[in-house]
C-alpha cells in the first residue's frame, strides 16, 4: 500500500537530485534554472501529497500558486538570460564577474 | 502487491532516472527533454493522488509553455559557445556528499518510517460529491480570492517585465512612426507661398 511516506521520500530524493544537479552544473545558467524547476516540483509533490493524504484543499490551492509564480520567474529569468548573452555573448557563470562579488 | 503500488514505483523510478539525467546530461536540448519527462511523470503520480487538476494544470503550463521557452532559449543562444564541463568531475564528490546528507535527514526528519504505516489516500472531494475541479474551485474562489488576484497581477508582471528586458532598439533602421503619421497636421507638409501676379496677365 502507498501511503504518505512513500511520496515524502520521492519529493526528499528529487530534492536532493536537484541540489546536487545545481553542485555540479555551477557554470551552465541554463541548466541552473532548470534544476531550480525540479526543486520547486519537489515542494510540489510535498504539497499535493499531504493535501491528498489528509483531505485539505489548501495544499493543492498553494501548489496553484506556486505554479504560477514558478513560470513568472522562469520568463524573467530566460528573458534575463537572453540580455546577458546579447550583450556579453556568453552565458557561463565564470565570466560574469563584473561585479567583483 | 497492487497494481497502484506497481504503478507508483515504476512511475518514481522513471522520474528519479529523468531528473538524474537532466542534470548530467550535456547536451542542454536533451536536459530540457529529460525535463519534460519528469514533469509528464509527475503529472501521472499527482493522478495517482487524485489530484486531477493540478495534473492537468502542470501538463499545460510546464509542459506546453515553460519548457517550450526553454527550448526556444537554448536554440537561440549558440549551443557551442555553452560552457564546457570542466568542473564536472571536480564539483561531483561535494555534490554526492552533499545531497546524500540532505537525503538521510529529510528522510529522517520526517520520520518516514512511522508515516509508511499510515492509510491510504483520502478522497474528499467526491465524498462530497463533487469533482476534484469543482472542489478546488470552491476554495480558491472563496477563501483564497485575494491570493488569486495577487497572482494574476504577478503574471502580469511578469509579462511586462519580460517584454521590456527583451525590447531592443535599434536606432540605425529607417522604421515607420504611426503616431507621428497620425499626428501630422498641414502646415507642417505644407507651405502656401504667396506670388506676385505677372502684370500682363488677366485676372478672371
Amino acid at each position: 500500500m502507498i501511503t504518505l511516506g512513500h511520496y515524502l521520500v520521492l519529493g526528499a530524493i528529487l530534492f536532493c537530485v536537484s541540489v546536487a544537479g545545481i553542485f555540479i552544473n555551477r557554470k551552465n545558467v541554463i541548466i541552473l534554472l532548470m534544476a531550480i524547476e525540479l526543486m520547486l516540483l519537489a515542494v510540489n509533490m510535498n504539497f499535493v501529497a499531504f493535501s491528498s493524504f489528509l483531505g485539505d484543499a489548501a495544499g493543492q490551492i498553494f501548489v496553484f500558486f506556486i505554479l504560477t509564480v514558478a513560470a513568472a520567474e522562469s520568463a524573467i529569468g530566460l528573458a534575463i538570460l537572453v540580455l546577458l548573452f546579447r550583450n556579453r555573448a556568453t552565458i557561463n557563470v565564470e565570466e560574469l564577474d563584473t561585479m567583483k562579488g | 502487491m497492487s497494481f497502484e503500488a506497481l504503478l507508483f514505483y515504476f512511475l518514481a523510478t522513471v522520474m528519479v532516472a529523468a531528473s538524474i539525467a537532466v542534470v548530467t546530461l550535456r547536451n542542454p536540448v536533451q536536459c530540457a527533454l529529460s525535463l519534460v519527462l519528469t514533469f509528464f511523470t509527475c503529472a501521472c503520480l499527482w493522478l495517482l493522488l487524485r489530484a486531477e487538476f493540478l495534473a492537468i494544470a502542470l501538463v499545460l503550463v510546464y509542459v506546453g509553455a515553460v519548457m517550450v521557452l526553454f527550448l526556444f532559449v537554448v536554440m537561440m543562444l549558440d549551443i557551442k559557445t555553452l560552457p564546457g564541463r570542466e568542473g564536472f568531475t571536480a564539483y561531483l564528490p561535494a555534490g554526492l556528499v552533499v545531497a546524500v546528507i540532505m537525503l538521510a535527514e529529510l528522510i529522517g526528519l520526517m520520520g518516514a518510517r512511522k508515516l509508511m504505516q499510515g492509510g491510504g489516500v483520502r478522497d474528499v472531494a467526491s465524498e462530497q460529491g463533487l469533482s476534484n475541479t469543482e472542489w478546488l474551485g470552491r476554495t480558491l474562489f472563496s477563501d483564497y480570492i485575494l491570493p488569486f488576484e495577487i497572482a494574476a497581477v504577478i503574471l502580469t508582471l511578469a509579462i511586462v517585465a519580460a517584454v521590456a528586458l527583451t525590447l531592443r532598439r535599434r536606432p540605425n533602421v529607417r522604421t515607420q512612426d504611426p503616431a507621428k503619421q497620425a499626428a501630422v497636421r498641414k502646415d507642417d507638409r505644407l507651405r502656401l507661398v504667396d506670388l506676385p501676379t505677372e502684370p500682363g496677365s488677366k485676372q478672371s
